[in-house]
Formats: structure tokens, C-alpha cells, sequence
């Protein structure tokens, strides 16, 4: 049998004139058979919310294969809905209007689009809420408007893309459990579901089969089968060894890149893309850390669920404390350094001088940035300079965050200071180094 | 249930009622009013130069009625040019680079000084009839109105939400189907407010444009405008203040009738997820919602667009993807032809003024352009002085910030020429210095977009930031220099490079006036222009009106907009 959809070989990069070509996505293959729900699970920036809309039809990749029914996909494929992070609702349009939207795409008449769109909203559990707009309506009902209108044209395929995340947790909770009750009930018209999600007990919970996403380029890690039947219970036993594990398989070093450095700014270690994490977040953590439970070693599933984080807010957290050496993050536990119980141990303006002296001894960025200061007369330097070099590496949007990070962190640290008007750093306001 | 097969005309709430027999008898009557103006376009002109204008005050109403008339046509155009031309520059990025640019430069050229050519050109359209005069002012009206309509539309089509605009995709509507329902509606705020600064322009040109002066002939078209220029000739101060009269009659309704209720309809399309607090409506939309004729009307006529708009009409260049990278060799040829046709313009005009004019006349255009300069920025700064400490009591007082708005708004409408004679009356009858005197009445009209703006800064002050300032007992200078006067920054900014804008364009009516047969002009570069045009000295007219341009588009590049740059990324209050 012909399975629903095949992406082979797929690459997704974007072109940069100057050097090599940004990868988002690198040699990425998947099947979807009918009757599975399927999770790509990753980080943010592992290219699965690109791949998702490659799959959708929204996106081209550079090369590879998407197959719809063993036909080439070219655009948004007939068959294929999708159900939007954001909603995307039209604010002009009804509840009504909003879900039968799709179906007059499709040129079908008035009276048999009221009707299916009629049963779509009852099937989701919006009835009486036909002519509201979406401005009246709480997250979670707007939700479920997104919901009904992919429902409603019948598709084969639906795709969710991080489609619980913006809804605070209850009712994610409740709108996940509905969903998977009306699939299990086959009550639904769709054959075959595929989401991304940063949220692991999310993809436990709903999929049958989750693809693990590593970043920088994104590349399938690991393919794990959930054979859990539905209802699945978060407290069973053997659910949460299989989060533990997802956790411990995605804080697991990914080896360093064999691609030959070729340039100086990559040997520079310039090519890391940096998150910009609140240092007060970042100090909050350790001081958790060190504190009891965990007493300067914590498991990272039980951290999250303890401090009410996502993965995706706890994970650039950790690995900031392992790029200072804070910290090591390995098989999903984060276990502090001889450097974090310092830190911890210390006050506000120690602190800073500990942190300062971490930045420069293992972000070279920023050890290059003081040093250029330090060398010119006038101690400024444009930041336009650094930019560049970043996004010889990386993408433009890569490249700000990164600098924003820097920038943050410097001034936390009291490296230099930084002028947004003339987006310059300097050495104003810094106590000479002693 | 039972009640749902009986026909809608039938159910009991849809009888008529006493406001359904004044909303027929209103639109019998305006329809009756459209056919016996639309009549007067065909007469030949030497019809209009037989019947001269009446100043009896009884005859105004029909004169208002045409001015409204060519007002409402050329916003027609301005509609119809703003849904082609938005597009086309959205929708394809090599004609978005000249197309953009193009429309920046028309927005900061002196429509005015246009007037000239375009009547030579629409004359010869329909030669000997009176058409080709009304064809003429309407463009003039046309040319004030259509083009920040068309900016705003073109910028709401480049900001559209990533996500809806997806959506489309995903769903597959055909191009036809997400231009109704996802790029129109996405405008639609902006567009009506636009419309409606438009349509305060707009009154300013149909007064200066319907008595037109070519060379040795002089057309007056009936309407308000060739009544007060009428009136001036005569030195008739009654008919002056009838015609005053009549055309705040006639704004107060067009905007109580048409503008109030558009803009609170539009706020349905404004794109915020969360619902904010809800103004009440204009008696105008309520009237509408109450009277069944005209609300069956509008659900027909909203019926009939949705069903258009619903159409699965597939238009040409539709692509699902995105192109990855862009066409060089397209890029380079067109490119090439865009040089060439900017080239060969360049040296069309330079051999043009050249045929006539020495760097002589370019110098002392210049030179008057400076004193035009210098004219404008002392008007911003004197209304700036007088209308942001007023604007920011007002704002800060809820009560008063709400009855002063629309007065505001209203004012900013008001065509400030129709308020000049009074002036030149002044001027004349104590010889007073034109240099000094004619000057406060190219702010006349646009003063008010400084304080309406300052009004609304003050009003939308975060109140907690306003605690503070209290709390930490900061008063006097302190207070204006870093509480208020930042926070009301971006809205001052705002409203000032509208009225700049507009002051530079009052200039070639506001540096010349005329009672009866005293003649005042200041000296600047309106009243060059102005002038040249009275003599009908073409290569004077173009000389005047590209200095007048460069200083604009030289003001707005290296001035405003580097401010507003910085005011939007500092001062702005999230």
C-alpha cells in the first residue's frame, strides 16, 4: 500500500552570498502510514516546523522529495489541513465564517457549506458559539474554531503545529484529551495526524510514533514508537521511564560537527548561535540547583515539572550554564560545577566579576569583542563589524539573537558597555581592568 | 420553527416605520439631485461663460450639492486607482521599486501647481465643453486624495499576518478569494481613516480648483469655490460669509453622516486578538441599524460583495511557492529601462526650463524656496508652542479630551481657504505687510492636525506613569521635559509632518490673496508659482513646482523622517 506521504533526502537551506548556505533541515526522511499520529519533536530552530511546512505544501524545499499518495507535492495539496499555533483566525470573520472558509475555497455551494461546518462545530464542541467572533472567545475556544475549520474540509492528513502551546495548561490538557478521544472514537474524518511539538509529555501522551529532532542543521536523531493504548496515564510507570529517556536522549551531547573549520572566525568559535537567557534566570537556576532536593544535581523532567518550565524555556538555561561551565548537562540531568557553587555562594558584585571572567574564557565572541575595545584608542567598536562575521555562520535572525545575547550578557558581566542608537559597544562606564 | 418559512419582509419586525419613509424620501431626493447636476457636465462652455455665477445666497445649496458631487467622484477615482495600484506594487517586487518610490514623490509635490497642465490636458479631451473642466477638477481633488489612500493600502498589504496569510495558502484560496477576505478586510481601518484625512484635503482643492485661470481665460465652474472667488471680485462680505456658512453646513454633515459611522463600522476589521473597549456608536450606524429599509439595504449590498468576494476567480501569476531567489538577468534589464526612463525625464524637463529660463531663475527660485522654508518651519514652531501645552490639558482631562476631539478633526476638514477673505480684508484695510500677514493662513487648516494628534498622545499617557511622576513630585519643566513631552513625541511628530506637508501645498494659495481689485502676494515660492500661473508662463510653472517638490521630498528625507525614526524606536509607550 502506498503510504499517505514520503519525504526523502529533504534539505532545506537558505542561500547566503557570502559564504557557505545556512542548513535548517539536512537529509530528513519520513513516512506517514494511514491511521498513526506522528510527533516531530525538537527543540526550537531543529527545522520541524519547517518540515512541517514543507509537508503542508507552504514551503519549497532545495532538495529532495515530498510525496503526496506517491505523487511529487507541488503547494498545498487538496486533502492536507493544518491547525496553526496562533490560531490564525480571521478577526473579521465569524466563528461560522472562519471554519467554512476552506470549504469555499473549494467552491462548494452555501447551504452544504452551513451544514458541514454545522457539524464540525458541534463535533468540536462549539455549538452556540456560531456567530461569535474570535476576539470574544478564550484561547482555548479559539483553538477549537482552528480545529473545526482544518476538520471541516475532510482532509486526509492534518497537521498541527505546536497547536496546544500558546494555551495555558489546563486547557491544553483539556483539548488534548478531546482530540485523542474523537481519533480513538474514529469519529474523526482524517487518516493520519502529524504535529510538532517542543512539549515531551505532549508527544508521549498523543503520539504513536515521535521523530526526535537534533539542531544545527536539523536532522532526525532518533525515531521512537509509543505503544502506550489511549487513554494513556501520565503517572504510569513505564510513561514517564519514556519521558526520562527522551529527556536524557535530547540533552545528550550531540558530537561536534566533523565538517572541516575552515575559517578563522569558526575557529574563533564564532559560529555558535547564542539564546539570549535572562541572567537573572540563569542565577535563579543555579541557585535552585545548588539548594535542597537537589543539591547540586537535578533531573531535568522532575526540574521542569518543579519550576512549571517547557522544555524549550529550561533547555537554552542549562546549556548556557554548560557553555560557562557552571555546569554539565548529561543524560538528562544538570549537575553543577565547582565554578556554580562559587557562583552561588558569592554576592551580587563577585557575582558579576565570576560571570565576567566565565564569559571570557568561553565565549570567544566576547572575549574578542573586549579585546578589540581594549586595542583601539578611542575603545569603541561598531557592532555592525561583529554582525557581519556572525552571519558569515548563520542566519540574519540567528545573528541578532546571538548579538543580543552578547550584548546582555556583557552587561551583566560589565565587560562593555553598548549604545543602541549608534549600535556600538564601548568601554563607558566600565572600571578599567585591574 | 414556524417563524423562519414566513418571508423576511413579512415578519412582524420588518414593517416599515416612520424612519424607513425618510430614509425613501432622502434617497429619492438625492437621486433626483445627482441627474440635474450630472446635466450641467454636457453644456458647451460658452453656456457656463453665459451664466455667471449668482451670489444670491439661495443659490448655494444647489452650488454646494455640485462641489459635494465632484468631491464624492473623485473619491471614486481615488478608490478605484488605490485597489489597482496597491496591489500591483504589493504583488510584484520589480514594480514595487519604482512603483513605491513614485507615489512617495506624489504625495510631497504641490498638487496645486499641477492645476495648469492638467487643465490644458483634460481641455483638449473634450474641447468647447464643460466636461473637460469638470474632468479637470475632479483630477485636481483626485490628485489630494488618492495617493496616501494607496500608501496605506500598499503598506497594510506588505504587513499582512504571516499566519492568516498562511492559512490562505494552506486552505488554498484562489487570489481573488484571499484579496476580499484576507487583504481587504486587513486594510480596511486604515483605509477609512486615510479616506477620511483624504477627504479633508480634498475640500481645500474642489474650493481652489473650480475657478480656474488659464493665460487670458477665466472658467468658474458652479460651485462653492467659484462662489467665494466670485464674491472676493466683488468685495461682497455677505455672500463670503453665506458661502463660510454653507460649507460648514455641509462638512459637519458629510462627516456626521458618512465619516463617523464608516470609522466606527471599520473598527470590526481592526486586527487585535483581545477585545478592547467599545466606543459607542455614532447616531448615524445606530440610525442605520434601526431603520429596516436601510439595514436590509446594507445586508444586501454586504450580501452581494461576500458572495463576490467568495467567487473562485484565479488570477494570473498565482504561485503557491515563494520564488527562492530573484531573477538577475530580469533584475539587470529592468534595471536598465528604469535608468533610461528616469534619464530621458531628467533631460525632458532640464531642456524644457533650459528652452526658457537662465540660472538666473534657478537661483531666485531657490532663493524664494528658502523663504517659503523659513516661513513654513516658523508656523510649526509657533503652533507647535501654542498647540501641544493646549493639546496635552485637553488630553489629559477625559471629559474634555472627548468634546474637543471632533471639533478638532472637524476644523482640520474645514477648507482654511474659504477663511482667507477675512484676512485679506484686514490686510488691505491697514496696509499691514503682506510678508508678515499673509503667512499665519498657510496653518490655518492644518494647525489642527498638531493638536488632534497631541490630544490623542496626551489621552493614551499611561496612567501609572502619570502616578509616578506625582508620586516622585517632578513638576514644572522637569515634568514637560521628561514625562510629558516624550510620551506625546510620536503623536506631535505625527501630526506635525501632516501639517508641514499641507502647509507647503496652502503656500500657492496662502502667499497670494485678492480683494476685489487689490492684488497682495508675499514673497516665496507659492506665490512664484501662483503667479506663473496667472501669466501662464508654463516653463516658470514647471521651474516652480520641481524646486517646490525638491524642498519637500528634501525636508521629508532629511528631517521628518530620520525624527520620526528615532521618536518611533525611543519615545514610543508600549
Amino acid at each position: 500500500m502506498i503510504p499517505l506521504l514520503e519525504v526523502h533526502n529533504c534539505r532545506q537551506a537558505y542561500h547566503k552570498d557570502s559564504s557557505a548556505d545556512l542548513v535548517v533541515l539536512d537529509n530528513v526522511e519520513l513516512t506517514l502510514q494511514e491511521g498513526e499520529i506522528v510527533g516531530l519533536l525538537g527543540r526550537s530552530g531543529s527545522g520541524k516546523s519547517t518540515l512541517l511546512r514543507i509537508v503542508a505544501g507552504l514551503l519549497q524545499p532545495t532538495s529532495g522529495e515530498v510525496l503526496w499518495r506517491g505523487l511529487p507535492l507541488h503547494g498545498p495539496a487538496a486533502g492536507v489541513a493544518m491547525v496553526f499555533q496562533s490560531f490564525a483566525l480571521f478577526p473579521w470573520l465569524t466563528v461560522e465564517e472562519n471554519v467554512e472558509l476552506g470549504l469555499e475555497a473549494l467552491g462548494i455551494g452555501r447551504k452544504e457549506r452551513a451544514n458541514r461546518a454545522e457539524a464540525a462545530i458541534d463535533l468540536i464542541g462549539l455549538g452556540g458559539f456560531e456567530s461569535a467572533y474570535p476576539k470574544e472567545l478564550s484561547g482555548g475556544m479559539r483553538q477549537r474554531v482552528g480545529l473545526a475549520r482544518a476538520l471541516v474540509v475532510q482532509p486526509e492528513l492534518l497537521l498541527m503545529d505546536e497547536p496546544f502551546s500558546a494555551l495555558d495548561v489546563l486547557t491544553a490538557e483539556t483539548l488534548r484529551t478531546d482530540l485523542i478521544d474523537l481519533w480513538s472514537e474514529r469519529k474523526l474524518p482524517i487518516k493520519s495526524i502529524l504535529m510538532v511539538t517542543h512539549n515531551i509529555e505532549e508527544a508521549v501522551l498523543m503520539c504513536d510514533r515521535i521523530l526526535v529532532f537534533s539542531s544545527n542543521p536539523g536532522r532526525v536523531a532518533s525515531e521512537i514508537r509509543v505503544n502506550f493504548p489511549h487513554p494513556r496515564d501520565r503517572h504510569d510507570p513505564a510513561f514517564r521511564q519514556m519521558v526520562d529517556d527522551i529527556y536524557a536522549l535530547m540533552t545528550r551531547r550531540t558530537p561536534t560537527p566533523l565538517v572541516a573549520i575552515t575559517s578563522p572566525a569558526a575557529a574563533a568559535g564564532f559560529a555558535t548561535p547564542l539564546h539570549p537567557v535572562n541572567t537573572n534566570l540563569l542565577a535563579g537556576l543555579l541557585e535552585t540547583i545548588a539548594a535542597a532536593p537537589y543539591v547540586g544535581k537535578a533531573d531535568l523532567p522532575a526540574l521542569a515539572d518543579d519550576l512549571q518550565m517547557e522544555l524549550d524555556e529550561l533547555f537554552p538555561l542549562g546549556e548556557v550554564l554548560h557553555l560557562l561551565q557552571f555546569a554539565v548537562l548529561e543524560e538528562g540531568d544538570i549537575r553543577l560545577l565547582e565554578a556554580g557553587h562559587a557562583f552561588v555562594d558569592a554576592d551580587t558584585d563577585t557575582r558579576k566579576h565570576q560571570f565576567a571572567a566565565a564569559l571570557r574564557a568561553h565565549v570567544p565572541l566576547i572575549a574578542a569583542i573586549r579585546r578589540t575595545l581594549d586595542e583601539r584608542w578611542n575603545h569603541r567598536a561598531p557592532a555592525l563589524r561583529f554582525r557581519d562575521e556572525l552571519e558569515d555562520h548563520m542566519s540574519p535572525d540567528y545573528a541578532d539573537e546571538t548579538l543580543r545575547a552578547v550584548i546582555s550578557w556583557g552587561r551583566y558581566g560589565e565587560l562593555f558597555s553598548y549604545d543602541e542608537e549608534s549600535d556600538q559597544f564601548s568601554l563607558e562606564d566600565i572600571d578599567a581592568p585591574t | 420553527m414556524a417563524h423562519s418559512t414566513l418571508p423576511t419582509i413579512l415578519g412582524g419586525k420588518r414593517l416599515p416605520n416612520i424612519w424607513d419613509v425618510i430614509a425613501l424620501i432622502c434617497v429619492f431626493g438625492g437621486l433626483i439631485a445627482l441627474a440635474h447636476s450630472a446635466r450641467g457636465t454636457l453644456v458647451p462652455l460658452d453656456a457656463l461663460e453665459a451664466t455667471a455665477i449668482n451670489l444670491d445666497p439661495w443659490s448655494l445649496p444647489d452650488y454646494a450639492l455640485r462641489t459635494t458631487l465632484r468631491m464624492f467622484a473623485a473619491l471614486a477615482a481615488s478608490l478605484l486607482f488605490t485597489f489597482t495600484y496597491a496591489p500591483l506594487a504589493a504583488k510584484s517586487r520589480r514594480a514595487g521599486l519604482i512603483m513605491i518610490p513614485i507615489l512617495d514623490i506624489l504625495q510631497s509635490v504641490p498638487i496645486l501647481g499641477f492645476l495648469t497642465f492638467t487643465i490644458a490636458f483634460f481641455m483638449s479631451l473634450f474641447p468647447g465643453k464643460v466636461m473637460g473642466l469638470e474632468l479637470a477638477a475632479i483630477f485636481a481633488i483626485f490628485t489630494s486624495q488618492a495617493w496616501n489612500m494607496a500608501f496605506s493600502f500598499y503598506q497594510s498589504l506588505t504587513t499582512l499576518p504571516g499566519d492568516l496569510e498562511e492559512a490562505c495558502r494552506c486552505f488554498r484560496l484562489t487570489a481573488w478569494q484571499r484579496f476580499w477576505r484576507l487583504e481587504v478586510p486587513f486594510a480596511m481601518p486604515g483605509l477609512v481613516w486615510n479616506t477620511m484625512l483624504s477627504m479633508s484635503a480634498g475640500w481645500f482643492f474642489v474650493v481652489a480648483s473650480e475657478a480656474i485661470t488659464l493665460g487670458d481665460n477665466n472658467w468658474k465652474l458652479p460651485g462653492i469655490g467659484s462662489y467665494v472667488s466670485t464674491a472676493l471680485d466683488k468685495r461682497d462680505v455677505g455672500a463670503v460669509a453665506w458661502a463660510i456658512l454653507t460649507m460648514l453646513i455641509v462638512i459637519l454633515a458629510y462627516d456626521q453622516l458618512l465619516f463617523r459611522p464608516l470609522v466606527a463600522w471599520s473598527a470590526k476589521f481592526r486586527f487585535e486578538s483581545t477585545a478592547g473597549a467599545v466606543a459607542g456608536d455614532p447616531w448615524m450606524l445606530r440610525l442605520i441599524r434601526r431603520t429596516h429599509v436601510l439595514r436590509v439595504t446594507g445586508e444586501a449590498v454586504g450580501g452581494v460583495f461576500n458572495r463576490l468576494g467568495g467567487l473562485r476567480i484565479r488570477m494570473p501569476h498565482w504561485r503557491y511557492y515563494r520564488p527562492a531567489a530573484p531573477a538577475k538577468l530580469g533584475d539587470a534589464v529592468f534595471g536598465a529601462l528604469v535608468t533610461c526612463g528616469v534619464g530621458y525625464a531628467l533631460w525632458a524637463v532640464v531642456v524644457y526650463i533650459a528652452a526658457e529660463l537662465s540660472w538666473g531663475d534657478v537661483a531666485e527660485t531657490v532663493l524664494l524656496g528658502f523663504v517659503t522654508l523659513l516661513r513654513v518651519a516658523l508656523l510649526m514652531v509657533l503652533s507647535s508652542l501654542i498647540w501641544v501645552p493646549i493639546g496635552v490639558w485637553l488630553g489629559l482631562r477625559p471629559a474634555w479630551a472627548r468634546r474637543v476631539q471632533p471639533i478638532a478633526q472637524f476644523l482640520a476638514a474645514f477648507p482654511a481657504n474659504l477663511l482667507f477673505p477675512p484676512f485679506v480684508i484686514v490686510i488691505v484695510a491697514f496696509h499691514l505687510n503682506t510678508d508678515i500677514f499673509l503667512t499665519p493662513l498657510m496653518v490655518l487648516g492644518t494647525q489642527w492636525y498638531i493638536l488632534f494628534n497631541v490630544i490623542a498622545g496626551a489621552a493614551a499617557f499611561p496612567g501609572d506613569l502619570q502616578e509616578a511622576a506625582r508620586n516622585f513630585r517632578i513638576g514644572g519643566l522637569l515634568w514637560w521635559r521628561r514625562v510629558m513631552l516624550p510620551g506625546v513625541l510620536p503623536y506631535f511628530i505625527t501630526g506635525a509632518i501632516t501639517a508641514s506637508g499641507g502647509s507647503w501645498n496652502a503656500a500657492i494659495v496662502a502667499e497670494v490673496a485678492s480683494w476685489g481689485d487689490d492684488k497682495l502676494a508675499a514673497h516665496g515660492l507659492g506665490s512664484y508659482i501662483a503667479q506663473a500661473t496667472d501669466r501662464g508662463a508654463f516653463h516658470q510653472i514647471v521651474l516652480g513646482v520641481v524646486v517646490m517638490s525638491l524642498f519637500v521630498v528634501l525636508c521629508n528625507r532629511f528631517f521628518w523622517r530620520p525624527i520620526y525614526a528615532y521618536t518611533s524606536r525611543r519615545a514610543t509607550l508600549s
